[in-house]
C-alpha cells in the first residue's frame, strides 16, 4: 500500500482516538457538571464535587480543543463543511461549553445563595447539553447530512437545522452519550469523594452504565434499518483529496453493517463496548470504582470505534448528493502535512499522557469537607 | 458558483471580530502575568521570603479570574473558523490547522494540566516542583501564542504551501518556511512581550492603589518594584519588535503599510523619498484617495519606515494601479481552473500554472462580473471589471492609520511611564508621587486597549485578502443565512456581556479587597526599611 494511504489510515484511527479521549475525559467532568446539583444537597458537598475535578477540568478540556484542531489540519474539508453544516447546535455547544469554566472559577468567589446557584445551574447545562450534542452528532453524521459542493470547494447547505435537531435515531445516540458520561462522572465522584456523596454519585453511574448499555444495544439493531452507504464505483483511496473526486455513492439500507460481515473479527469492537460498560455498572455496584472507571473507558472506546469501524471509509455522507460524501480518502489534508502532524502527536502524545497522569497522582485521595472550607484557593 | 450573501459576510466578520477582540482583553493578561508569577515564586524560592509566597498566591488569585475567561472565549476562537469560515478552512486547512493543532499538543495541554496543579498544588508538591509548574504554565501559555501567531503568519505572509489544482486548495509543502516565517516571529514576540507589558502595569497599577490608600504597604512596594522593572525592559522591547514589524510590512505587505501611513502618492511624489513627511495626524478620505487635513513630520517616513533615506515607498494609488494586470491573469487563473476542475485537461492546466500566482487576484473581481460569473468576462467588458476591483484591493486607510497611531502613541506612554514609576520606586520615593501613583492606577486598561488596536492594525490592514494575495475575506465565510448569523451574534452578546460584568465585578472585589490580613502579615517577613510599620 502507498504510504499516503496508509497515513490516511492512521489518522482515521487517530481520530477516534482524539474522539474516545474527548469522550472519556471531557465526559467525566461533563458528567460531573450534570450531577452536580443532585450528587450535592448543600453547598459544602457541592464544593467538594467540583474540587473533586478542580485541578483536572481544564487539562482534560484540552482533548475538546485538540479535537477540534487535529480534524482542522488532518481532515480539513471535514471541518469545513461539518461545523458549518451543523451551525445552529455547534454554536449552542459553544455557548455551554464555554460557560463552564468560567462557572468553575467564578462560583466560590462570592458566597451568596442566588450566585452559586445560578452557576449550578450553568453546570447542568455545561455538563448535559454538550454531551447530548456529541452524541447526536455521531448519530447525524451516521444517516448523512444534506450538503454538496460547488466546484471550488465551497460547500451548500441543502437542509434545515431542524432535521437533525429532532431526529430520533440521533437522539438516541445523545442520550446514550449522556448516561455514559454520568457513569464516568459518577465514578469519579466515588473515587475521591466520601459518604454521602459517594453514595449518591455510585446510583447515579450505575442508573448511566445501565443505560448506555441498553441503548448501544438498541442502536446496533436500529443500524440494520436505517440508510447506510456504500460505493457504487471504484474507489482509489490514494487519490488527491477532494470530494469533487468522482466517486460514485449510494443509500443503502444496513450498509453500515457490511463491514462487520466483510471482517467478522471487528465484532470485538461492540463487544467491548458492551462489556465495558456493563462491566462498570458491576464494579460500581461492587463499590469498585477504580475498575469501574477504567471499564468505563473501555466502554466509550468501544463504542466510538464501532461507530468508526462501521462507516469505514466514511466519515460524513451526503443524503442530497452521496457521490460528494466525505471520506477518509477524500477529506484527509495532504501527504506532507499527515506526515508531519503524525510526528507531532508521536513525540507529544507520551509526554502528555505521563505529566497528565503525574498530575492525577499528585492529587490523588479523598476530598474533604473541611479540606476545601480550609483551602482558599479551592473552588 | 454564486457569492456568498454579502449581508452573511459582514456578520460573520463582525462576529469574528467581535469574539476575537473580546478574547483578547484577556489573553494578554495571562501571558504577563504567568512570568510575574513564575519571577515572584522565583525569589520565594531563593529567599525564603513569606512575603513573596503571599504574592505569588494574592496575584495568582486575579490571574485566575481572568484566565478563565481567557480559555473560555478561547473555544469559540477554535471553532469559528469552521462555523462561519468554511471555505477558509477548506482552502488552507491542510496548513493553517497544523500550527492550531500543534499548538493543543505541545502548549495547551501542557499550560492547562500544570494551571490546576499550580492553583492546588501549593501543599502536596515541593518549593522547587511548584516552581517547575509556575515555570511549565508561563512557557505552556507563551509556546500558545507562538503558533497561533504561525497560524497567523500564514494569513500575513504565506509561506510554506502551494495551490494544487487537483485539490482546489493550498497544500502544505514547507514546515520550516511556515515556522520560520519572519512575520510570524516577530509578532510572537511583539504579542508575548505587550501581554508582559499588560501583566506588568495590571500589578503595578494596582500596588500603586494600596499605595495611594497605604494599605499593605510592604506587598505593595515590592510588588510596584517588580512589575515596575519588570515593564522598563517590556516596554523598550515591545516598541522594538514593533519597529520590526513595521520594517516586515514594508516588505511584504505594501498596502498594510502605505495605509498604516495614510501614503495615497508614492513618498518620491514630491521630488525626494527622504524628505517625506511622516503624519502625526490626518483624515483619510478613500473615496477621493486624499487626505483631508494632514500634518506630518519631515525627513520622519522613509527612515522609520525603510530604515533607508532614499527608498521610495509606493502610495496607495500607485499599489492600486498595480492591482490591474493581475486581476486580469487571476480572471484567466480562475477560468482556467474551473475547466480544469471539469476535464482535468493539460491545455486549462497549463493556462492555471501561467496565471497562478495572481489567482486570488481574479476572486476579487468575481463581484463586478456579468451575473457574478467569471466566465462571462470577456474583452470587450474585462476593462470595466477590472476598474471596479481594483478599487477593493486596499484597505480601510481611516481605520488603519488611525489605529496604529493609537497603539503605538500608547506604546511610547508605557515606556516613560515605567520608567518613572521604576525610578521612584527604586529612589524610594512613590509615596511622595501620588500624581504619578494616580497615573498607574488609571493606565491598568491601556495596555489592553492598545492590544486590541495592534490586532485591528494587523487585520484591518490586510483586508481584503483573509490570506494575502491568495483569498478574498468575502470569499472565505460560510454560505449562512442571515438568521444564522443573528442567532449566533445575540447569544454572543449576551453571554459575553454577562460574563465582562462578572470579571469585572470580581476583580474589583478581590483588588480591593487586597492580600489576605494572614497572608500579609506573614512573621517570616523582614519589613523593608522605609516600610517598616504596616498600616494594618
Amino acid at each position: 500500500m502507498e504510504l499516503y494511504v496508509v497515513l490516511k489510515v492512521v489518522w482515521a484511527v487517530l481520530l477516534g482516538v482524539l474522539l474516545s479521549g474527548l469522550a472519556v475525559m471531557v465526559g467525566m467532568d461533563m458528567g460531573v457538571g450534570t450531577l452536580l446539583r443532585f450528587v450535592g444537597k448543600n453547598d459544602a458537598e457541592r464544593r467538594v464535587v467540583l474540587n473533586i475535578i478542580g485541578p483536572h477540568w481544564d487539562g482534560n478540556q484540552v482533548w475538546f480543543i485538540l479535537g477540534g484542531g487535529a480534524i482542522f489540519a488532518a481532515f480539513p474539508t471535514l471541518y469545513a463543511t461539518s461545523f458549518s453544516v451543523f451551525y445552529v447546535v455547534m454554536i449552542l455547544l459553544l455557548f455551554s461549553m464555554i460557560m463552564r469554566p468560567v462557572a468553575f472559577e467564578y462560583r466560590s468567589k462570592v458566597d451568596t445563595k442566588k450566585w452559586r446557584g445560578t452557576w449550578d445551574w450553568a453546570f447542568l447545562i455545561s455538563g448535559a447539553l454538550p454531551m447530548i450534542v456529541y452524541g447526536a452528532a455521531f448519530g447525524n453524521v451516521m444517516q448523512g447530512v444534506g450538503f454538496h459542493y460547488g466546484w471550488d470547494g465551497q460547500y451548500y447547505q441543502d437542509e434545515s437545522f431542524i432535521f437533525y435537531l429532532l431526529n430520533p435515531f440521533a437522539l438516541l445516540c445523545g442520550v446514550m452519550s449522556l448516561a455514559l458520561s454520568i457513569q464516568q462522572g459518577g465514578t469519579m465522584l466515588m473515587l475521591r469523594g466520601e459518604q454521602p456523596i459517594y453514595g449518591r454519585a455510585r446510583k447515579a453511574a450505575i442508573i448511566g452504565g445501565v443505560v448506555g448499555v441498553v441503548l448501544f444495544i438498541i442502536g446496533g439493531f436500529w443500524v440494520a434499518h436505517i440508510n447506510g452507504y456504500a460505493f457504487t464505483g471504484p474507489v482509489d483511496p490514494g487519490a488527491p483529496a477532494t470530494p469533487l473526486s468522482g466517486q460514485t455513492v449510494a443509500p443503502v439500507v444496513g450498509a453500515w453493517l457490511h463491514n462487520y460481515a466483510a471482517y467478522p473479527i471487528l465484532w470485538v469492537l461492540p463487544g467491548l463496548g458492551v462489556a465495558g460498560m456493563l462491566g462498570a455498572a458491576v464494579m460500581n455496584l461492587a463499590a469498585k470504582p477504580v475498575l469501574a472507571w477504567w471499564l468505563g473507558a473501555i466502554g466509550w472506546i468501544g463504542a466510538i470505534f464501532t461507530t468508526g469501524a462501521s462507516m469505514f471509509p466514511f466519515l460524513m455522507p451526503s443524503t442530497t448528493n452521496p457521490s460528494q460524501s466525505l471520506t477518509v480518502w477524500n477529506a484527509a489534508g495532504s501527504q506532507y502535512n499527515l506526515s508531519w502532524m503524525l510526528f507531532f502527536a508521536l513525540v507529544f502524545t507520551p509526554i502528555i499522557i505521563c505529566y497528565t497522569s503525574w498530575c492525577f497522582y499528585v492529587m490523588r485521595g479523598k476530598v474533604k469537607v473541611e479540606h476545601v472550607a480550609d483551602d482558599e484557593h479551592s473552588y | 458558483m454564486p457569492l456568498i450573501d454579502p449581508s452573511v459576510v459582514d456578520l460573520s466578520r463582525l462576529q469574528f471580530a467581535l469574539t476575537a477582540l473580546y478574547h483578547f482583553i484577556f489573553v494578554p493578561l495571562t501571558l504577563g502575568m504567568t512570568f510575574l508569577l513564575a519571577a515572584m515564586e522565583t525569589v520565594y524560592v531563593i529567599t525564603g521570603k513569606q512575603i513573596y509566597k503571599d504574592m505569588t498566591q494574592f496575584w495568582g488569585k486575579l490571574f485566575g479570574i481572568n484566565f478563565a475567561i481567557g480559555v473560555a472565549t478561547g473555544l469559540t476562537m477554535e471553532f469559528e473558523f469552521g462555523t462561519n469560515w468554511s471555505m477558509y478552512s477548506h482552502f488552507v486547512g491542510d496548513v493553517f490547522g497544523t500550527p492550531l493543532a500543534i499548538e493543543g499538543l505541545m502548549a495547551f495541554f501542557m499550560e492547562s494540566t500544570f494551571i490546576g496543579l499550580m492553583f492546588f498544588g501549593w501543599d502536596r508538591l515541593s518549593k522547587p516542583g511548584h516552581l517547575a509548574v509556575t515555570y511549565l504554565t508561563a512557557l505552556g501559555s507563551n509556546l500558545s501564542a507562538l503558533w497561533i501567531l504561525i497560524a497567523n503568519g500564514f494569513m500575513q505572509n504565506p509561506r510554506g504551501a502551494s495551490f494544487n489544482p487537483d485539490t482546489m486548495r493550498m497544500e502544505f509543502n514547507s514546515f520550516l518556511k511556515l515556522v520560520f516565517s519572519e512575520d510570524a516571529q516577530a509578532k510572537f514576540v511583539h504579542t508575548s512581550i505587550a501581554g508582559f507589558v499588560t501583566g506588568a502595569l495590571f500589578v503595578m497599577g494596582i500596588s500603586a492603589f494600596y499605595i495611594l490608600r497605604r494599605q499593605h504597604r510592604e506587598f505593595a512596594a515590592r510588588s510596584f518594584r517588580m512589575a515596575a522593572l519588570f515593564g522598563v525592559i517590556s516596554s523598550l522591547a515591545v516598541v522594538t519588535l514593533g519597529d520590526a514589524l513595521g520594517r516586515l510590512d514594508y516588505l511584504v505587505q505594501p498596502t498594510k503599510i502605505a495605509a498604516i501611513e495614510g501614503l495615497w502618492q508614492d513618498s518620491d511624489a514630491g521630488g525626494s523619498a527622504a524628505a517625506a513627511p511622516w503624519l502625526l495626524f490626518a483624515l483619510p478620505d478613500q473615496a477621493a484617495q486624499t487626505n483631508l487635513v494632514e500634518f506630518g513630520i519631515p525627513y520622519v517616513l522613509d527612515p522609520l519606515v525603510a530604515h533607508s533615506f532614499s527608498t521610495n515607498i509606493p502610495g496607495l494609488i500607485s499599489l492600486e494601479k498595480q492591482a490591474g494586470p493581475r486581476i486580469k491573469k487571476g480572471i484567466a487563473a480562475l477560468n482556467a481552473l474551473q475547466a480544469y476542475g471539469k476535464d482535468h485537461g493539460a491545455a486549462a492546466l497549463a493556462t492555471f500554472k501561467a496565471n497562478e500566482s495572481d489567482m486570488g487576484y481574479g476572486f476579487l473581481a468575481q463581484r463586478y462580473a456579468p451575473n457574478q460569473d467569471l466566465s462571462k468576462i470577456t474583452p470587450a467588458n474585462q476593462d470595466a471589471v477590472v476598474a471596479q476591483a481594483e478599487k477593493d484591493t486596499i484597505p480601510n486607510v481611516f481605520v488603519t492609520f488611525w489605529s496604529f497611531r493609537i497603539m503605538m502613541i500608547l506604546g511610547f506612554y508605557f515606556v516613560g511611564l515605567f520608567a518613572f514609576a521604576a525610578f521612584f520606586s527604586l529612589k524610594n520615593r512613590l509615596e511622595r508621587n501620588p500624581l504619578l501613583l494616580k497615573l498607574c492606577v488609571w493606565s491598568i486598561p491601556l495596555p489592553v486597549l492598545a492590544c486590541e488596536f495592534g490586532w485591528i492594525t494587523a487585520e484591518a490592514g490586510r483586508q481584503p485578502w483573509s490570506v494575502y494575495r491568495w483569498l478574498p475575506t468575502f470569499q472565505a465565510a460560510s454560505s449562512h443565512s442571515v438568521g444564522y448569523m443573528v442567532f449566533s451574534l445575540i447569544g454572543f452578546a449576551l453571554l459575553y456581556s454577562v460574563f465582562i460584568a462578572a470579571e469585572l465585578y470580581l476583580m474589583f472585589k478581590f483588588a480591593r479587597l487586597g492580600p489576605q490580613p494572614h497572608q500579609a502579615a506573614a512573621p517570616e517577613a523582614a519589613p523593608a526599611p522605609m516600610f517598616a510599620a504596616p498600616a494594618e
